[in-house]
């Protein structure tokens, strides 16, 4: 219902602007772009399946860095109040930054487009994930802590039975955040970096003035994010249960 | 064996624990009982080992007790399980803990007798929100004893349960205490009268301010075993009953 009558105001909007393509010029080049969608023609013409994977696999990657730095981190700064003054000023600092705004950094240090890319995401989704497993960490109940120490539960038995199982599902949500982020980070940090992904493709569609591409793309890159998040959400679910 | 000397405890400035003076014997089984916020189950994590008395001492066959220890095992009112274990796992994890000296076979061994006494066996590998109030309550007293404690102390353990399931696991808990265990002593933080004269050789009244902590010591001269339906009718059992109506009675809490 909601979408009808975005779908209809877009058709009015595109009538009196003639360069906005309008809802059915953009179906089209949906359906065209979804017909052979791993096509590769060269660095510059590749399918939107391709662009999406790539981006994906970035994505991923980055992700994942972020994961394995930031839950162990997190679960420092969360288990000692020592850490978490000595982290928070930073975090609080570094938080707000755009994570664009790293990307000449990675470019200097990395020296690949490709790369300085999943450094951008890698930085974008440490913060969520940082900050919820901290969360989770420290705010271990009470009596959990007091049968730790009434049955003199050793560092890692407290860790492992009690640390852990109590901060999954903080766990979870600052993956679910982080990869929310990530995905629609990654398609900015593309349209600066070229090459391949999907927001290049973007990019690369604007500047062969094909509008209609780019709202397929943005409905493409919305279908993936909204599955991506399903899939979190679901995993958190899973493990709630 | 457990003796308290002169122990004073306060929390933000409020005397929370007033000079108490106890002794508690060999095999004892001892119930507290009072208002709330009189500080009967601060002295229970006093003993536990999970609060510092500010003042006086507390010692255990006369070591001073500073911190949690395997000779002590607690049963907290809210069950206390960890969520994401089972059942099993909660009571094997806690004795593992706490008994690092036994082999692995020993800990399953003495995992299985309690929760099996508690008849909770075929349910072990169930997660606590998947079963009752009174069976995970009753892990918590396997797991407790599953430590081979000297000294058990227990607050409110059945606070929380309804009639009949308290009258069950009351059995229960004094089966395992003189029959099925090595526990000697045992301290209980309760606001049942009729609880605390079933279970206990001495009850122990606690008042509040400005009063000290304790109030009175009276001891329940009934044989064991106590049978639940007739104790009741018993003379012994109505005079301390009447006593404690009076004494809690006469001891209003502050807020009321």
């Amino acid at each position: 219902m909601g979408g009808l009558v975005i779908v209809a105001l877009w058709a009015v909007v595109a009538r009196s602007s003639p360069d906005l393509p309008g809802p059915a010029e953009a179906f089209t080049a949906l359906r065209e772009l979804l017909r052979y969608p791993f096509y590769d023609l060269g660095p510059n013409d590749k399918g939107i399946g391709i662009q999406l994977g790539v981006s994906l696999l970035k994505v991923f990657s980055g992700f994942a860095m972020a994961v394995v730095i930031g839950v162990p981190l997190g679960f420092l700064i969360g288990g000692s109040k020592r850490a978490w003054a000595a982290a928070n000023p930073i975090i609080q600092i570094l938080r707000p930054v755009s994570p664009l705004a790293w990307f000449p950094i990675g470019l200097v240090v990395l020296k690949d487009v490709g790369n300085a890319a999943i450094f951008v995401v890698f930085i974008t989704s440490l913060w969520p994930t940082v900050i919820n497993t901290a969360f989770g960490a420290s705010s271990v109940p009470a009596d959990q802590r007091n049968v730790a120490r009434v049955f003199q539960f050793g560092r890692l038995a407290y860790v492992r039975h009690v640390v852990i199982p109590h901060s999954v599902p903080s766990i979870i949500t600052g993956m679910r955040l982080s990869m929310g982020i990530a995905w629609m980070v990654i398609v900015a940090a593309e349209m600066l970096s070229g090459n391949t992904g999907i927001g290049y493709f973007v990019w690369n569609s604007y500047n062969g003035g094909s509008l209609a591409n780019v709202i397929a793309a943005i409905v493409m890159i919305g279908a993936v994010g909204v599955i991506l998040d399903t899939l979190f959400l679901g995993i958190g679910r899973k493990v709630a249960a | 064996m457990l003796e308290l000397k002169n122990v004073w405890k306060s929390f933000n400035s409020q005397d929370v624990l007033r000079g108490i003076d106890l002794d508690v014997g060999q095999g004892e089984f001892v119930s507290f009982i009072g208002h709330s916020g009189c500080g009967k189950s601060t002295l229970i994590n006093v003993v536990g080992g999970l609060l510092e008395a500010d003042s006086g001492q507390v010692s255990l066959d006369g070591k001073a007790i500073t911190r949690p220890g395997p000779d002590r095992a607690m049963v907290f009112q809210n069950y206390s399980l960890l969520p994401r274990l089972s059942l099993l796992a909660n009571v094997r994890e806690a004795a593992r803990a706490a008994r690092p000296e036994r082999s692995g076979a020993q800990t399953d061994e003495v995992v299985e007798r309690y929760l099996s006494a508690v008849g909770l066996w075929e349910h072990r590998n169930k997660r606590p929100a998947q079963v009752s109030g009174g069976m995970q309550q009753r892990t918590a007293v396997a797991r407790a004893f599953a430590v081979s404690p000297r000294l058990l102390l227990l607050d409110e353990p059945f606070g929380a349960l309804d009639a009949l399931t308290r009258a069950r696991l009351q059995q229960q808990l004094v089966d395992l205490w003189q029959h099925e265990s090595s526990t000697e002593t045992v301290l209980m933080v309760t606001h049942g009268i009729d609880e605390a004269i079933l279970l206990a050789d001495r009850i122990v009244v606690m008042g509040n301010p400005p009063s000290r902590s304790i109030i009175d010591i009276i001891p329940v001269d009934l044989p064991r075993p106590r049978d639940r339906a007739s104790v009741i009718d018993e003379p012994a059992f109505r005079l301390v009953q009447e006593r404690l109506m009076a004494l809690l009675t006469a001891e209003e809490p502050a807020a009321a």
